[in-house]
């Protein structure tokens, strides 16, 4: 408990919020290193994923590779990365990071797609629709929660992971945790931790929110209506029954 | 009936577990006492710290122990120094090769004695009761400034007071807590009025540093003398006349009820024995192409070094 306490007293310490080594100063660089990281796996993962749920076609083996990279340990990617590159930049981690957001990011574009209903796909496509329009206009707008989903997974593990990259001279909010241990200075260590959590949760509350505004007003119709019809139905089964006990 | 016989059971169970939580408490410093596990047995365990030539002296100390009779269990790699000195007072290790320093320097923030006998002086002072160091061994394995041989002929620089005479400026490749030790970047400035900035590499003083040196990421790199790197790299180790850097030498850290007469003649022994150069030739063995695992480095030391 006392360790909480002085975890706080670290963060709210107004000394600890000036200058490039502030907590201002690595939560933005938290922020951009996750985004940029976010953006290069999103680049790569969800057109394979797309093309993958689109044509059913390849979906072991990228489920076989994505497997396969998940197991890939970051902190040791990193340091391999940066010692055949001789480079100590955030090019190494950046790399390693987005090898870890891949498989998250894939899963949700390709099973997003698989999930998506035939009928709609069939009735898109006998009205002439061509296979690009049934992917923007049926496709995507349906299987979106579930991609989010998949970006959101991905936002999660990036942001908790980049903190392993302060082996490295760069920057972010790992580090507190590294430059915390090398000095037994707990509290700075447990402060960067809880700001790690506190970034974590937003974007991880972000992307929920996210996810049911993208869900495309033809299906929320849909719920609606199919509810209230249930209910109508109900009650209207109900009163006639109740009526005459009253 | 059967319920009720089954509560009292669950009762009887409870108040047994109380008990034994109570007992446990009142005996004394409770689960993390150091009583219990360390002199029940007359086993002497000796552990390290998760680096490879700290593996290798406990081979040593260990192989040396057993070869003259003592009993000797080991606990290789057990972390950072906070870790494996919490290790030691808790019991679970009664032995690890310590560096004499940072061991001073762990126990006393504030101790300014950096020659050999100094530091060894303030150490048995500085240490928790209980808990002792043997003889030293004149062998050292201490933070060094490295420049590369063109940066060093470039700006004449062969020690560290010749860092003034560098007019680009500095950055250190050092673990992050070079930022505020003694001899790390506040020491550069008090001692020698350099002014550097710290690129904190995580490996100390491994690969990652020697690379960051090599490309001109870092004009100077906080590397540990015995690191065959130095020598294969053709890296110059700036001198430092102002001992602003802290000895190192290797000394046995042990629990003072370990500590009998034989343990104690064996393993200053052993310190009498090693060098500078040995640590050197044996970090070489183990890291260079042939990978010698610890325990084989340390037999074929003790092969040549028999202790009787």
């Amino acid at each position: 408990m006392t360790d909480i306490v002085a975890a706080f007293g670290w963060i709210f310490d107004p000394a600890n919020w000036g200058g490039p080594s502030g907590i201002p100063a690595r939560l933005g660089e938290h922020i951009v290193y996750s985004l940029l990281t976010l953006l290069l796996a999103a680049a790569i993962a969800l057109p394979i994923g797309f093309a993958i749920g689109h044509s059913g076609r390849f979906r072991g083996l990228a489920v076989g590779v994505s497997g396969a990279l998940r197991a890939l340990p970051t902190l040791g990617l990193v340091i391999y990365l940066a010692l055949i590159t001789t480079n100590l930049t955030i090019v190494p981690p950046l790399i390693a990071l987005t090898i870890l957001a891949i498989p998250p990011v894939l899963a949700g574009a390709y099973s997003g797609l698989e999930s998506v209903d035939r009928a709609p796909i069939d009735a898109a496509k006998a009205i002439g629709m061509t296979g690009w329009q049934v992917f923007t206009k049926v496709e995507l707008p349906l299987a979106l929660p579930l991609v989010i989903g998949g970006i959101r997974s991905g936002a999660l593990q990036v942001i908790a992971t980049w903190t392993v990259a302060a082996i490295l001279p760069v920057g972010g909010l790992g580090r507190f945790l590294i430059d915390g241990i090398a000095v037994q200075n707990y509290p700075e260590m447990l402060g960067g931790s809880i700001i790690v959590i506190a970034l974590a949760l937003v974007s991880d509350g972000l992307f929920a929110l996210t996810q049911r505004l993208v869900v495309p007003r033809g299906v929320i119709a849909g719920r609606v209506r199919d509810s209230a019809e249930g209910e109508t139905r109900h009650t209207a089964r109900i009163a006639p029954e109740g009526a005459p006990s009253a | 009936m059967f319920a009720s016989k089954k509560s009292r059971l669950a009762a009887g169970v409870l108040a047994a577990g109380a008990l034994l939580a109570l007992s446990a408490c009142s005996s004394g410093g409770g689960a993390f006492s150091s009583d219990s596990a360390s002199s029940s047995s007359d086993t002497v365990t000796v552990g390290s710290a998760a680096f490879g030539e700290s593996e290798i002296l406990m081979q040593i100390y260990g192989q040396a122990l057993e070869a003259n009779g003592v009993k000797v269990a080991y606990k290789p790699s057990i972390g950072q120094r906070d870790v494996y000195l919490k290790a030691l007072q808790d019991g679970s290790i009664d032995l690890i090769p310590e560096y004499s320093g940072n061991l001073l320097q762990f126990y006393d923030k504030n101790s300014t004695a950096t020659s050999s006998d100094d530091v060894y002086a303030g150490l048995n002072d500085a240490l928790p009761k209980g808990f002792e160091v043997l003889d030293q061994s004149e062998a050292q394995d201490a933070d060094s400034y490295n420049v590369t041989k063109e940066f060093s002929e470039k700006w004449d620089v062969k020690s560290l007071d010749d860092l003034k005479k560098v007019t680009d400026p500095l950055t250190v490749g050092a673990n992050p807590e070079f930022q505020t030790r003694p001899y790390g970047i506040p020491g550069l400035k008090s001692a020698y009025g350099v002014t550097a900035t710290l690129k904190p590499i995580s490996d100390s003083g491994g690969p990652l540093t020697v690379a960051a040196l090599k490309n001109g990421d870092v004009q100077l790199a906080d590397i540990y003398t015995t690191t065959p790197a130095i020598k294969d790299n053709g890296f110059v180790t700036l001198k430092d006349p102002k001992n602003l850097i802290a000895a190192q030498n290797i000394v046995p850290l042990i629990n003072s009820k370990k500590a009998s007469d034989k343990v104690k003649d064996v393993l200053n022994k052993v310190s009498k024995e090693l060098t500078t150069e040995d640590l050197i030739d044996m970090n070489g063995e183990n890291q260079g192409s042939s990978k010698t695992q610890p325990d084989a480095v340390a037999k074929k030391w003790l092969q040549d070094h028999p202790i009787k």
